[in-house]
């Protein structure tokens, strides 16, 4: 492997790891300020990936799909808070889990109802539709410099939002102590939920900005879910910052691991069980990568509560 | 459904007797149980990201059974769908039920090879003929083949050593191999390396959850092979052609296997076109009976239909020859396995005809993706690649005569 194939695999890592960011991010909001596990952020994902996909192909155009989707994802995440999450904000973490466990079954067969069951596409926008030469006979897609961008400008505004402003002040004492807050006479259930729905939307933006490179397809988050989880209990629960850091490093992790793991057992054993243990260990390695983290830090890179 | 369990002997007499004791009244359903309609049980994944498959199977059957007015040799059908939902165990337990409480006369259909292994015992002990319409895995081919099981489709090998012949045809030297993790996708590059003579410049296995392929891309463009071949079912396949075309790889041609379908396209759209797949059938095949299908089943349904729903409706069309053969008798199983075997019905795919392990002996294709005037997406016929083509098992099976 030479150097500028080790470059492209490196940027190719980053942005996955945006991409992961996106997703984790609201994730990481809900379940650190709220201290609630919501296992339906990735069907959350999904529908915000079915939403841009059919407004687009309704409106004509990517822009307006996207525009359209995130107050429907905004909606349809306030709606679920309303219907089924806000009667599980006082009970413990395995109410949660099978509760919102049922939220993933019900939408994944519900898209299909919607939708039907043959995976749809999102085209990529004109304006975006190029691609940079990295190297020779390989385009780096335009597109995915908008993901990047879109990613970074996500964190930046997160940042923002949660370290210097009023609402951002709030939520972080709400999640250092709910009581005192609301003695204070601040409505924490409405700012529970108003982040609720912030990182519904979130999801769904990640959504429609993975659709027009990922099949959006019924069951789609389940796999980004669980890379998701990887992300924010690396990077600490409930810490933005943790969260960005921790999905660049497995973005990297995944993507290099995968270029590089067929290569490395070379060394050590004959083609082709190097391609395969290669292949098992490249898929090991992000796991293998949070329970070295975890030995040393137990509670994160960036724990949200000192 | 459970009333009609009585069309079989014991109902039948039971009614005989109320009707000898004077209940006039039953005369009319006595009658009709002597004209109990065929059950047939059709295996169709419903549920799961692999559902469009099962869906396009399904259709199939349903639009074969629309052509035969709803019969099977003369005689009225009850079709029952079983959702396997992509579970062995699920699958097992329903197709128990379909065999014992609704006591189904065939088993049809089946998407996927676990789900095939998983039920074959249960049909087959049971004295039911199973019918796959799709599934063709070698286990069954070969020394495990059974008297009770016919195979519409191919053997799984056979459609990957395709591409590996139309690349040694092709003229390609240099071919970098891309499956994912797991049985299939290494029996794909088994297949494709069967046939193909050339250099292997390498053999990469991906995750069966992987979403994004950069970093495969990255080492294809700098390895710059003549071709690649894939193996990449389901949305596996669209994020795969949709990412190699974003990448501008698509100079270097795309051989496939079950990658790009009509079941894919409407997803994969513009990013497959010229893309290559090996198939024994394709939508444009010239003759009668497939340019009927082919017009009444996207009328019917609104979508193109890939080879899951044209096997589907030849299995439809085999079962009404061949019930017609036995003039409606299914009790005699020596006589009807005769006239499956046979395969007197018109095949979408022109000539069918099976081997002695009772799976096809058929032409393969080399097919390619272009988009219809009407701006629909389908798989094209290029050119045959294989020509009467018997699966590389045929031989260990020994098939006996009679039941």
């Amino acid at each position: 492997m030479n150097t500028t194939l080790l470059l492209v695999q490196g940027l190719n890592g980053l942005q996955f790891g945006v991409l992961l960011f996106l997703v984790a991010a609201g994730l990481t909001l809900v379940f650190g300020v709220m201290d609630f596990i919501n296992l339906a952020h990735g069907v959350q994902y999904m529908v915000g990936a079915y939403l841009g996909a059919s407004l687009a192909a309704l409106t004509g155009s990517f822009w307006l799909g996207l525009l359209l989707a995130l107050p429907a994802a905004l909606v349809f995440g306030l709606v679920l808070e309303f219907l089924v999450f806000r009667h599980l904000y006082d009970r413990d973490h395995l109410s949660q889990v099978l509760a919102t466990f049922g939220v993933i079954l019900f939408l994944n067969e519900g898209v299909k109802v919607v939708f039907g069951a043959a995976p749809m596409q999102m085209p990529v926008p004109e304006l975006l539709s190029g691609g940079v030469p990295l190297m020779d006979g390989l385009l780096y897609p335009t597109y995915r410099l908008a993901i990047l961008a879109a990613g970074l400008a996500t964190a930046a505004l997160l940042w923002f939002l949660v370290e210097r402003t009023r609402a951002g002040m709030l939520v972080r004492a709400g999640a250092t102590n709910a009581p005192m807050v609301t003695a204070l006479g601040v409505d924490i259930r409405r700012l529970f939920m108003l982040v609720f729905g912030f990182g519904a939307m979130l999801a769904g933006f990640a959504g429609v900005m993975a659709a027009p490179i990922l099949s959006v397809e019924p069951g789609m988050g389940d796999n980004l879910l669980i890379l998701a989880f990887v992300v924010i209990v690396i990077g600490g629960i409930g810490s933005v910052r943790g969260a960005f850091v921790a999905a660049l490093l497995v973005g990297l992790v995944e993507t290099i691991g995968r270029g590089l793991m067929p290569d490395l057992m070379r060394l050590f054993m004959d083609a082709s069980s190097a391609r395969q243990t290669g292949a098992a260990l490249a898929s090991m390695l992000v796991y293998i990568v949070m329970a070295a983290i975890l030995a040393f830090r137990p509670a994160g890179l960036f724990p949200a509560r000192a | 459904m459970a009333f009609q369990e009585s069309g079989h002997k014991t109902g039948a007499t039971r009614r005989g007797l109320l009707l000898a004791s004077g209940a006039g009244v039953l005369a009319a359903p006595a009658l009709h149980a002597q004209a109990a309609p065929i059950k047939v049980g059709v295996v169709a994944v419903q549920t799961g990201p692999q559902a469009a498959l099962g869906t396009q199977l399904r259709d199939g059957w349903t639009m074969g059974l629309r052509h035969l007015n709803n019969q099977l040799g003369g005689r009225a059908v009850e079709t029952i769908v079983i959702d396997d939902e992509l579970r062995p165990d699920v699958a097992v337990t329903k197709v128990r039920a379909a065999l014992e409480r609704d006591r189904v006369d065939f088993v049809v259909g089946v998407v996927f090879s676990n789900i095939l292994q998983a039920i074959m015992r249960p049909v087959t002990e049971s004295g039911t003929f199973l019918i796959s319409s799709n599934a063709g895995p070698s286990t069954f081919a070969g020394r495990g083949c059974n008297p009770f099981f016919f195979n519409t489709s191919y053997n799984n090998d056979q459609v990957h050593s395709v591409m590996g012949q139309a690349a040694q045809d092709l003229g390609y030297r240099r071919v970098f191999l891309m499956t994912p993790n797991y049985q299939a996708g290494r029996d794909a590059m088994a297949g494709f390396k069967s046939r193909f003579q050339g250099e292997v410049l390498d053999e990469v296995y991906v995750p069966l959850t992987q979403l994004d392929f950069s970093a495969e891309l990255a080492r294809i463009a700098s390895l710059r092979p003549d071709a690649i071949f894939t193996f990449m079912p389901g949305g596996l396949g669209v994020n795969l052609v949709r990412q190699y075309r974003q990448a501008g790889l698509a100079n270097i041609p795309f051989l496939s296997t079950f990658t790009v379908d009509e079941a894919t396209l409407p997803a994969q759209g513009e990013a497959a076109l010229g893309f290559y797949s090996g198939a024994n059938w394709a939508p444009n095949m010239d003759n009668a009976q497939n340019t009927r299908f082919v017009r009444d089943f996207e009328a019917a349904f609104n979508y193109v239909p890939a080879t899951y729903a044209a096997q589907s409706y030849d299995t439809a069309m085999l079962l009404d020859s061949a019930v017609r053969k036995v003039g409606g008798n299914l009790t005699d199983k020596n006589a009807l396995r005769a006239a499956i075997a046979a395969a007197d019905f018109t095949s979408v795919r022109g000539g069918f005809r099976f081997g002695a392990n009772q799976y096809p002996v058929q032409d393969f294709w080399l097919c390619q993706v272009v988009r219809r005037p009407d701006g629909k997406f389908q798989t094209q016929t290029v050119r045959r690649v294989l020509e009467a083509n018997v699966d590389p098992w045929a031989a260990q099976c020994r098939m006996p005569a009679r039941i």
